[in-house]
């Protein structure tokens, strides 16, 4: 067990190394502009004083590093600073939002997992016969898909046309599960969708190159059970792969939440995001975006460890 | 030699549909019936003889306005696309030919910009960066140019080793020579099945920045600031921004035919990506 432990705790620390490289780059990403953060906001007119207050207040005369482990102090604190457009409490506006859009990802994560998988066995059954084609030939489609078309396709049919569900996916605290369950619909739906395609073909692959391997053959000769085949020989083998392609699904499902969203006016970290950006408010920019590289980064040292609790072969490096 | 006859369907009708899209964007001015900001109707008119696709939300010509969304949105992403090939191509060869330090220097950090998802990145930078096209397409290109740096990296690791090369070193050739002359020209088909694939992702990209308001800026419009320009217009049952959304997943798809062709016809070249 100890030889896994080491493994384990090496993929965490190497994660942790990287998210700190990512701080300072997300850091450094925000003061690449020629000028600064207290022109942008009080833009082109701003008489000499009143930048130099701004400046002051922010305490933009120190070096860049020093505001930088200020910063990094500040998040390792749990505080994210305040939001310069409205004086808010960065960590506090947040709390709510993050929640807001762990569940929506959390339900279409649910959705998607499971029908990827499903489908991608489909396809693997039935290689090359028509539902294969079909199959890889959406995932073709799907993958140049933008998530706006998805998303308004969605909204044009099941909101305007048939008023299923609402169009614009408000939720609020303490709201019954239900009703909750019926406004992220739309949203999760397309999300499912976005993500969808490309983790079937991903599980695909995975499959058939498990299933074309030579003890799956030597498995099927000696006349083992097309059953038996799978649960003794092929999944066992299939799995690490197959969790590798959902984590990084579930990544790119990060990045697909933003727009999805922004479509729905949907309550989440996305939405606060763009908002954001448009108002050039720096600080929220950078703690938004630290909290998306996060997830991600964790979502890749999961699949990481997975991965090597499913595969004896990855324990012994050489 | 290749054969006309002998291209797949899909292929051909991705070659027909990127043609006309490129013809479309080339000759943007002479093609619209009208101006590109030119007020000309009633607010979201549905299609009629004089508006093929109706008007806009501010009643401007749809059909015009797409042909000129045709117009950017294809430049800015060719041109994204470019940088980030010349800058990611140029990185991966020097990295794999000098190897050492550099190599070391460039890969890590190439891996540390994939740790961020890209969208999340390009937001980071745009909130403090001018909103204009010149910037959009440096940010755009760069951070697209990781990708294009990892694989360029791993088909000149491969081609560096191979007698041509060894042979031009003792010859007593420089960097330049070996990458330019003996590398790229042998590195070239994985990397243009590549293109396309960097195209589409530039595409995309550049319309999810434009729909999030963070991309063209009005009174201009690449295809995605369209859909965000019309997408109220949805919930009133009137479907003006699906057609430019279409318009993104057309280019996309047919694209994306053309590229998995060449992409089939390379697979057995080295460095090809298999079967991908």
């Amino acid at each position: 067990m100890a030889p896994i432990l080491k493994l384990i705790a090496q993929r965490l620390a190497l994660g942790v190394l990287l998210l700190l490289a990512v701080s300072v780059l997300i850091f450094a990403g925000t003061q690449i502009l020629p000028g600064d953060v207290a022109q942008s906001i009080l833009g082109q007119s701003a008489t000499p004083q009143a930048l130099a207050n701004l400046r002051e207040a922010m305490g933009l005369n120190d070096p860049a590093y020093v505001r930088y482990f200020k910063w990094l102090g500040g998040v390792l604190t749990g505080d994210l600073g305040t939001a310069l457009s409205s004086g808010q409490d960065i960590a506090t506006s947040i709390k709510g939002r993050l929640w807001n859009t762990l569940f929506l990802a959390f339900w279409a994560a649910i959705v998607s997992v499971p029908l990827a998988i499903i489908l991608g066995l489909l396809a693997v059954r039935y290689r090359n016969g028509f539902v294969d084609k079909l199959i890889s030939g959406l995932a073709l489609a799907s993958t140049s898909l933008p998530e706006f078309l998805i998303g308004y396709v969605l909204v044009f049919f099941f909101a305007v046309k048939l008023q299923w569900f609402p169009g614009i996916s408000t939720v609020y605290e303490g709201m019954p599960f239900g009703q909750r369950m019926q406004a992220i619909a739309l949203p999760a739906t397309a999300l499912t969708l976005v993500v969808l395609a490309h983790m079937m073909r991903m599980t695909r692959a995975a499959i058939l190159n498990v299933m074309q391997s030579a003890y799956v053959e030597t498995a099927e000769l000696k006349g083992l059970s097309a059953f038996n085949v799978i649960r003794k020989h092929a999944f066992p083998n299939a799995i690490a792969p197959i969790i590798n392609v959902v984590m990084l699904n579930l990544a790119f499902l990060i990045v697909g939440v933003v727009v999805v969203e922004v479509i729905f006016v949907y309550p989440g970290m996305g939405q606060y995001l763009v908002d954001h950006v448009a108002k050039r408010d720096v600080p929220v920019v950078q703690a938004v975006g630290l909290i998306f590289a996060a997830v991600y980064i964790g979502l890749n040292i999961i699949a990481d460890i997975a991965a090597i609790i499913a595969n004896p072969r990855l324990r012994h490096p050489k | 030699m290749l054969s006309l006859t002998r291209i797949p369907l899909g292929a051909v009708i991705g070659l027909i549909f990127t043609t006309l899209f490129l013809l479309t964007a080339i000759f943007a001015p002479l093609i619209a019936p009208y101006g590109l900001g030119e007020i000309v109707g009633q607010v979201w008119e549905p299609s009629s003889a004089n508006f093929l696709l109706g008007t806009d939300n501010l009643g401007r010509d749809l059909l015009s306005r797409m042909i000129y969304g045709a117009r950017t949105t294809i430049f800015i992403a060719v041109l994204a696309t470019a940088l980030s090939f010349s800058l990611g191509s140029i990185l991966g060869f020097t990295a794999a030919v000098v190897g050492g330090w550099f190599d070391m220097i460039m890969s890590r950090f190439v891996d540390l910009l994939m740790a961020i998802p890209t969208l999340i990145f390009a937001l980071v930078v745009l909130s403090v960066l001018p909103t204009n096209i010149f910037v959009l397409i440096m940010v755009m290109g760069i951070l697209d140019s990781t990708r294009v740096y990892r694989l360029s990296r791993a088909v000149a690791v491969d081609i560096n080793v191979m007698d041509f090369v060894e042979a031009a070193k003792l010859r007593g050739e420089g960097r330049r020579w070996i990458i330019f002359r003996e590398i790229l020209p042998n590195a070239l088909s994985p990397l243009v099945s590549e293109l396309g694939l960097r195209f589409i992702y530039s595409v995309l990209l550049l319309s999810a920045l434009s729909f999030l308001g963070l991309g063209v800026q009005p009174p201009a419009a690449d295809w995605g600031g369209m859909v965000k320009e019309n997408k109220d217009g949805i919930v009133f049952g009137i479907p003006a921004a699906l057609i430019p959304a279409a318009a993104i997943a057309a280019l996309a798809i047919s694209v994306n035919l053309v590229a998995d062709w060449v992409l089939n016809r390379t697979t057995d070249l080295k460095g090809g990506r298999g079967n991908g």
